[in-house]
Formats: structure tokens, sequence, C-alpha cells
């Protein structure tokens, strides 16, 4: 059974429909990449998924649970979220928390742990991502790379059942993708679920296990990782492929 | 200097300076501390676009910032009781005070808090916090550094601005200069040395401010 399953989601900007009927499911273990050209509305899915955006119609099956995407409850919606996390392109550390902060912010405010209890589980969290050696510095203080590791590590700390990553490199410097991408597939090894927008298609390649290609707000092609890459059945995933491939050696 | 003159200012030092302690500053931080209080509440409904009561504040603001002080304290003190409110002299100064610079102080606050990101409040939600817990942990915090100096500016105007109180019968600083001046007759001297001591406290208001920034800058964060 899968662990969310999402169907037929639409949503529009000032009457310009981005999001045409999308279905998505995730099992437990799965790493999907969302892949597809700028503005197609990869961005938008997740945001509505984790209800930053309130879809105009859809349905959500979340363990088992089946909710209204445009209907939903705050109290449900406050429910879905302690199970997921979130890593955005910028980061968003909180700026005025330290490294440490950052990571018992929610573990303290949200699920009352006490502070020592909080303390462990973020300490975890921050080796998990190699952050350990900056808790006391603030974001302003960190590399894009650490920020967002100490993103990831915020997100880990809640034991999340899955992780939501939006394009969590496009924002770093080259030399700085790196340290993100290996922490982000050693969780994967490690049996996180997650759902990640990427244009990084190597990450993309060896990491995940399924692929979703969006373009123009519809699911243009949907498959298991090795067959989308070898032999992708949609002539536009088989363009995307090749004009991703060449920008890289170009 | 006469004898007289030198003897005049030096009786009078520690009477001013006594009144400015006991009076001018306890009025002001009574007001300020009002002003605080109703320019968070002011920000946050229209930071928040509560409806209705948005409307209601930009009113406040309107009307507030539309009017002089000295307009308004008269209003409250001498206008009010004829519809039978009659409030003593030093309550009325705190309460025309605290909401006449909570008027601007509300509008540095609402400018504060739409300087911090929207990704601050969605990644709060994220983490699982509602939108006070985010308001009280994350967003208040990081706009209250960024209004800190306009609202270091609005308490040294306002410390000055407690001399108006004289006009409705509070016994502040300035006021006993007045008296002080019945009897002898000396303004130039007497109003200098009452301009040295708000200048005084004004430069110890300013050294807070300095201090206080500077603590407030270590987490090197918003610009
Ligand atoms: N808040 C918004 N208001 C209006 N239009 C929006 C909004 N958010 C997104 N859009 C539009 O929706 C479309 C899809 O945007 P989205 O950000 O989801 O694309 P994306 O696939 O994430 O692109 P990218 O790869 O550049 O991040 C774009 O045309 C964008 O301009
Ligand atoms: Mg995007």
């Amino acid at each position: 059974m899968s662990m969310i399953e999402i169907r037929n989601i639409h949503k529009s900007f000032d009457g310009t429909e981005v999001l045409k009927g999308i279905d998505l499911s995730v099992n437990k273990g799965d790493v999907v990449a969302i892949l597809g050209p700028s503005g197609s509305g990869k961005t938008t899915l997740l945001r509505c998924i984790n209800f930053l955006e309130r879809a105009d119609s859809g349905e959500m099956v979340f363990d088992g649970e089946r909710f209204n995407l445009n209907a939903i409850r705050r109290r449900e919606i406050a429910r879905i979220r302690r199970k997921t996390a979130f890593v955005f392109q910028n980061y968003n550390l909180f700026l005025n928390k330290t490294v440490l902060e950052n990571v018992t912010l929610g573990l303290t405010a949200v699920r009352k742990l006490p502070k020592a209890e909080a303390k462990a589980r973020a300490m975890d969290a921050l080796v998990r991502v190699g952050m350990a050696d900056k808790v006391n510095s603030y974001p302003a203080q960190l590399s894009g790379g650490q920020q967002q590791r100490v993103a990831i590590a915020r997100g880990l700390a809640s034991e999340p059942e899955i992780i939501y990553f939006d394009e969590p490199t496009s924002a770093l410097d080259p030399e700085l993708i790196g340290e993100v991408l290996s922490v982000m597939r050693k969780l994967a090894e490690e049996g996180m679920t997650m759902l990640v927008v990427t244009h990084e298609m190597e990450f993309a390649r060896s990491v995940s296990s399924k692929v979703l290609f969006m373009e123009g707000g519809r699911v243009i092609e949907s498959a298991p990782t090795a067959a989308f890459f070898s032999n992708p059945q949609q002539a536009r995933s088989r363009e995307f492929i090749r004009s991703i491939l060449q920008s890289r050696q170009g | 200097m006469s004898e007289r003159l030198w003897d005049i200012l030096v009786s009078s030092f520690p009477r001013l300076l006594g009144y400015g302690l006991k009076v001018t500053l306890p009025l002001t931080a009574l007001s300020f501390a009002l002003a605080l209080v109703i320019s968070v509440i002011v920000a946050m409904i229209q930071y928040a676009k509560v409806p209705v009561l948005r409307q209601l504040c930009r009113f406040y603001i309107w009307i507030i910032r539309g009017t002089p002080l000295l307009v308004q304290l008269f209003l409250v003190f001498y206008g009010l009781p004829q519809l039978g409110v009659v409030w003593a002299a030093f309550p009325t100064a705190v309460v025309v005070f605290g909401f006449n610079e909570g008027a601007y102080m509300a509008e540095s606050v609402r400018g504060a808090l739409e300087s911090v990101s929207r990704g601050q409040m969605e990644a709060g939600y994220c983490v699982g916090m509602n939108y006070f817990q985010i308001m009280w942990h994350v967003v208040l915090p990081q706009a209250f550094r960024t209004a800190f100096p306009a609202l270091s500016n609005s308490l040294i105007s306002m410390m000055k601005g407690t001399s108006l109180a004289a006009t409705i019968t509070v016994m502040e600083m300035f006021r006993q200069a007045q008296v002080i001046n019945g009897r002898v007759y000396e303004s130039l001297a007497l109003y200098s040395e009452t301009a040295l001591i708000y200048l005084m406290f004004s430069t110890v208001l300013t050294y807070l401010q300095r201090w206080g920034e500077k603590r407030l800058g270590q987490y090197g964060a918003v610009k």
C-alpha cells in the first residue's frame, strides 16, 4: 500500500492552470525524483502537497487516511505535517536561531519534548548531516551547503515518514552541491522515503527509485528510474534527457 | 556670571534632576510600554490582514498622525470631562502619549514584520508550528531587531515630548522649571539648564540604543 497517494490535483494562479490533474504515489522507502523543465509546476506540486498552497481540487491518501486537498482542515494539516518534513531551495533556516535551536524548535514548541531530549535528538540529526561542530553558529555564519544540511537535520529531527525536497541544491555554488547530495544519498540508503524535485540528473539516476517527469502542469511520464533513463517512452522525456545531458557536456 | 545666578543654577539643578528622574523618566517608561504594546498589536493585525480590525487600525493611525499631540492632550484632559470622563493628569498623559507614539511605532513594526521573508513563516509551518508560535519564536524577534533603531528614536522623542505634559498640569521636569522661574525670573539660565538635563537623558538613551543594537546584532542575520 502506498504511503502517500495524490489523485487528480489541480491548481490555478490568477486563472492560469499550473497543475492540470496530477497523480502521484509514493511507497514507503521510495525515492521519487520529480523532473521537468522550468515552470512545469514542480514546486507548486510540492507546495500543494504540504499545504503551503491550497489546491483547487484533488485528493490525498496519507497513511490510509483520505483527504480532500481543497477542503482539508487546519487540524488535519497539522497532523499530516507532523509526519513530513520540507527542505526548501533557499534553506529558510530561522535566521534568529542558532543551528541547534533551528533543529530543536519544532521539538520543543510543537512536540513539547523536554529540552534535554530535544537537544539529544537534534544532536543526533546534526551528526547525521555532519554539522555537529557548528551548533552555536547562526545561519548567516554558514555556507549555503552547511545551511542546507542544517535544514535537512531540522527535518530529520522530527522523525518524519517522508521528506520533500524542492531543488535542494539549486541555490548552491557548484562546489557545495556534493556535500548536500551525499547527505541525501545516505538518507536514501538508510531507507528514508523522499520526494525530490531536482535538476541533478546524475543524482536522480543513481539514487531515485522512481521518476516523475512533468511538463506544462501534467505528468508526461512516470516510470522506475532505470527504465526512464534507459528507455524513455515519451518523445518529450527523451528530448528532456538529451537536452540536460547536452547542457552538462556543453 | 553673578553669584546670585550661580546659586540659582546650583540649587535648582538637583530639584530639576529629581523631577526628571522621578516623573519625566517614569512617565516616559510607562507611556513607551503602552505604546509598544499598542504598536505590536496594531502592526500584527495589519500584518495578518484581519478584516474589520484592520480598518479600525488604519483609522486609529489616521486620526493620531493627522492631529497635533498638544491638541490630543487638551482634548482628553480638558474636553472629555464635559462628557463626564475625568482622569487625573498623570494617567491622562500616559494614555495620550502611549496612543500617540503607538501609532507611529505601529508603522515601524509593521514595516519590520513585512520585511521578514515569507520563507521564515513557511519553514515554521513545515516544522509543525502554528501561526502564533511562528510569530513568537521567529517573526517577531526578527522584526524587533529591524524595528529597533526606529523604536529607539520613538523612545527618545517621547522622552522629550513628555514636557508637553506640563500643559495639562503634570508636575514634571519642565513644569518644575517653570515654577522655579516664576520665583526668580531667570528664563535663559533655567531653561538652558533644563535643556541640558534633557540632553543628558537622551544621551544616555542613545548610548543604550547603541548597546542594544550591538547585542541584537550578534546573529548577523537580517541586514
Ligand atoms: N504564487 C504564484 N502566483 C502566480 N503564479 C505562480 C505562483 N507560483 C507559481 N506560479 C506560476 O506557476 C508556474 C509553475 O511554477 P513552479 O514554480 O511550480 O514551476 P517549477 O517547475 O518549480 O519551475 P522551476 O524549475 O523554475 O523551479 C509558473 O508559470 C509560475 O510562474
Ligand atoms: Mg521550482
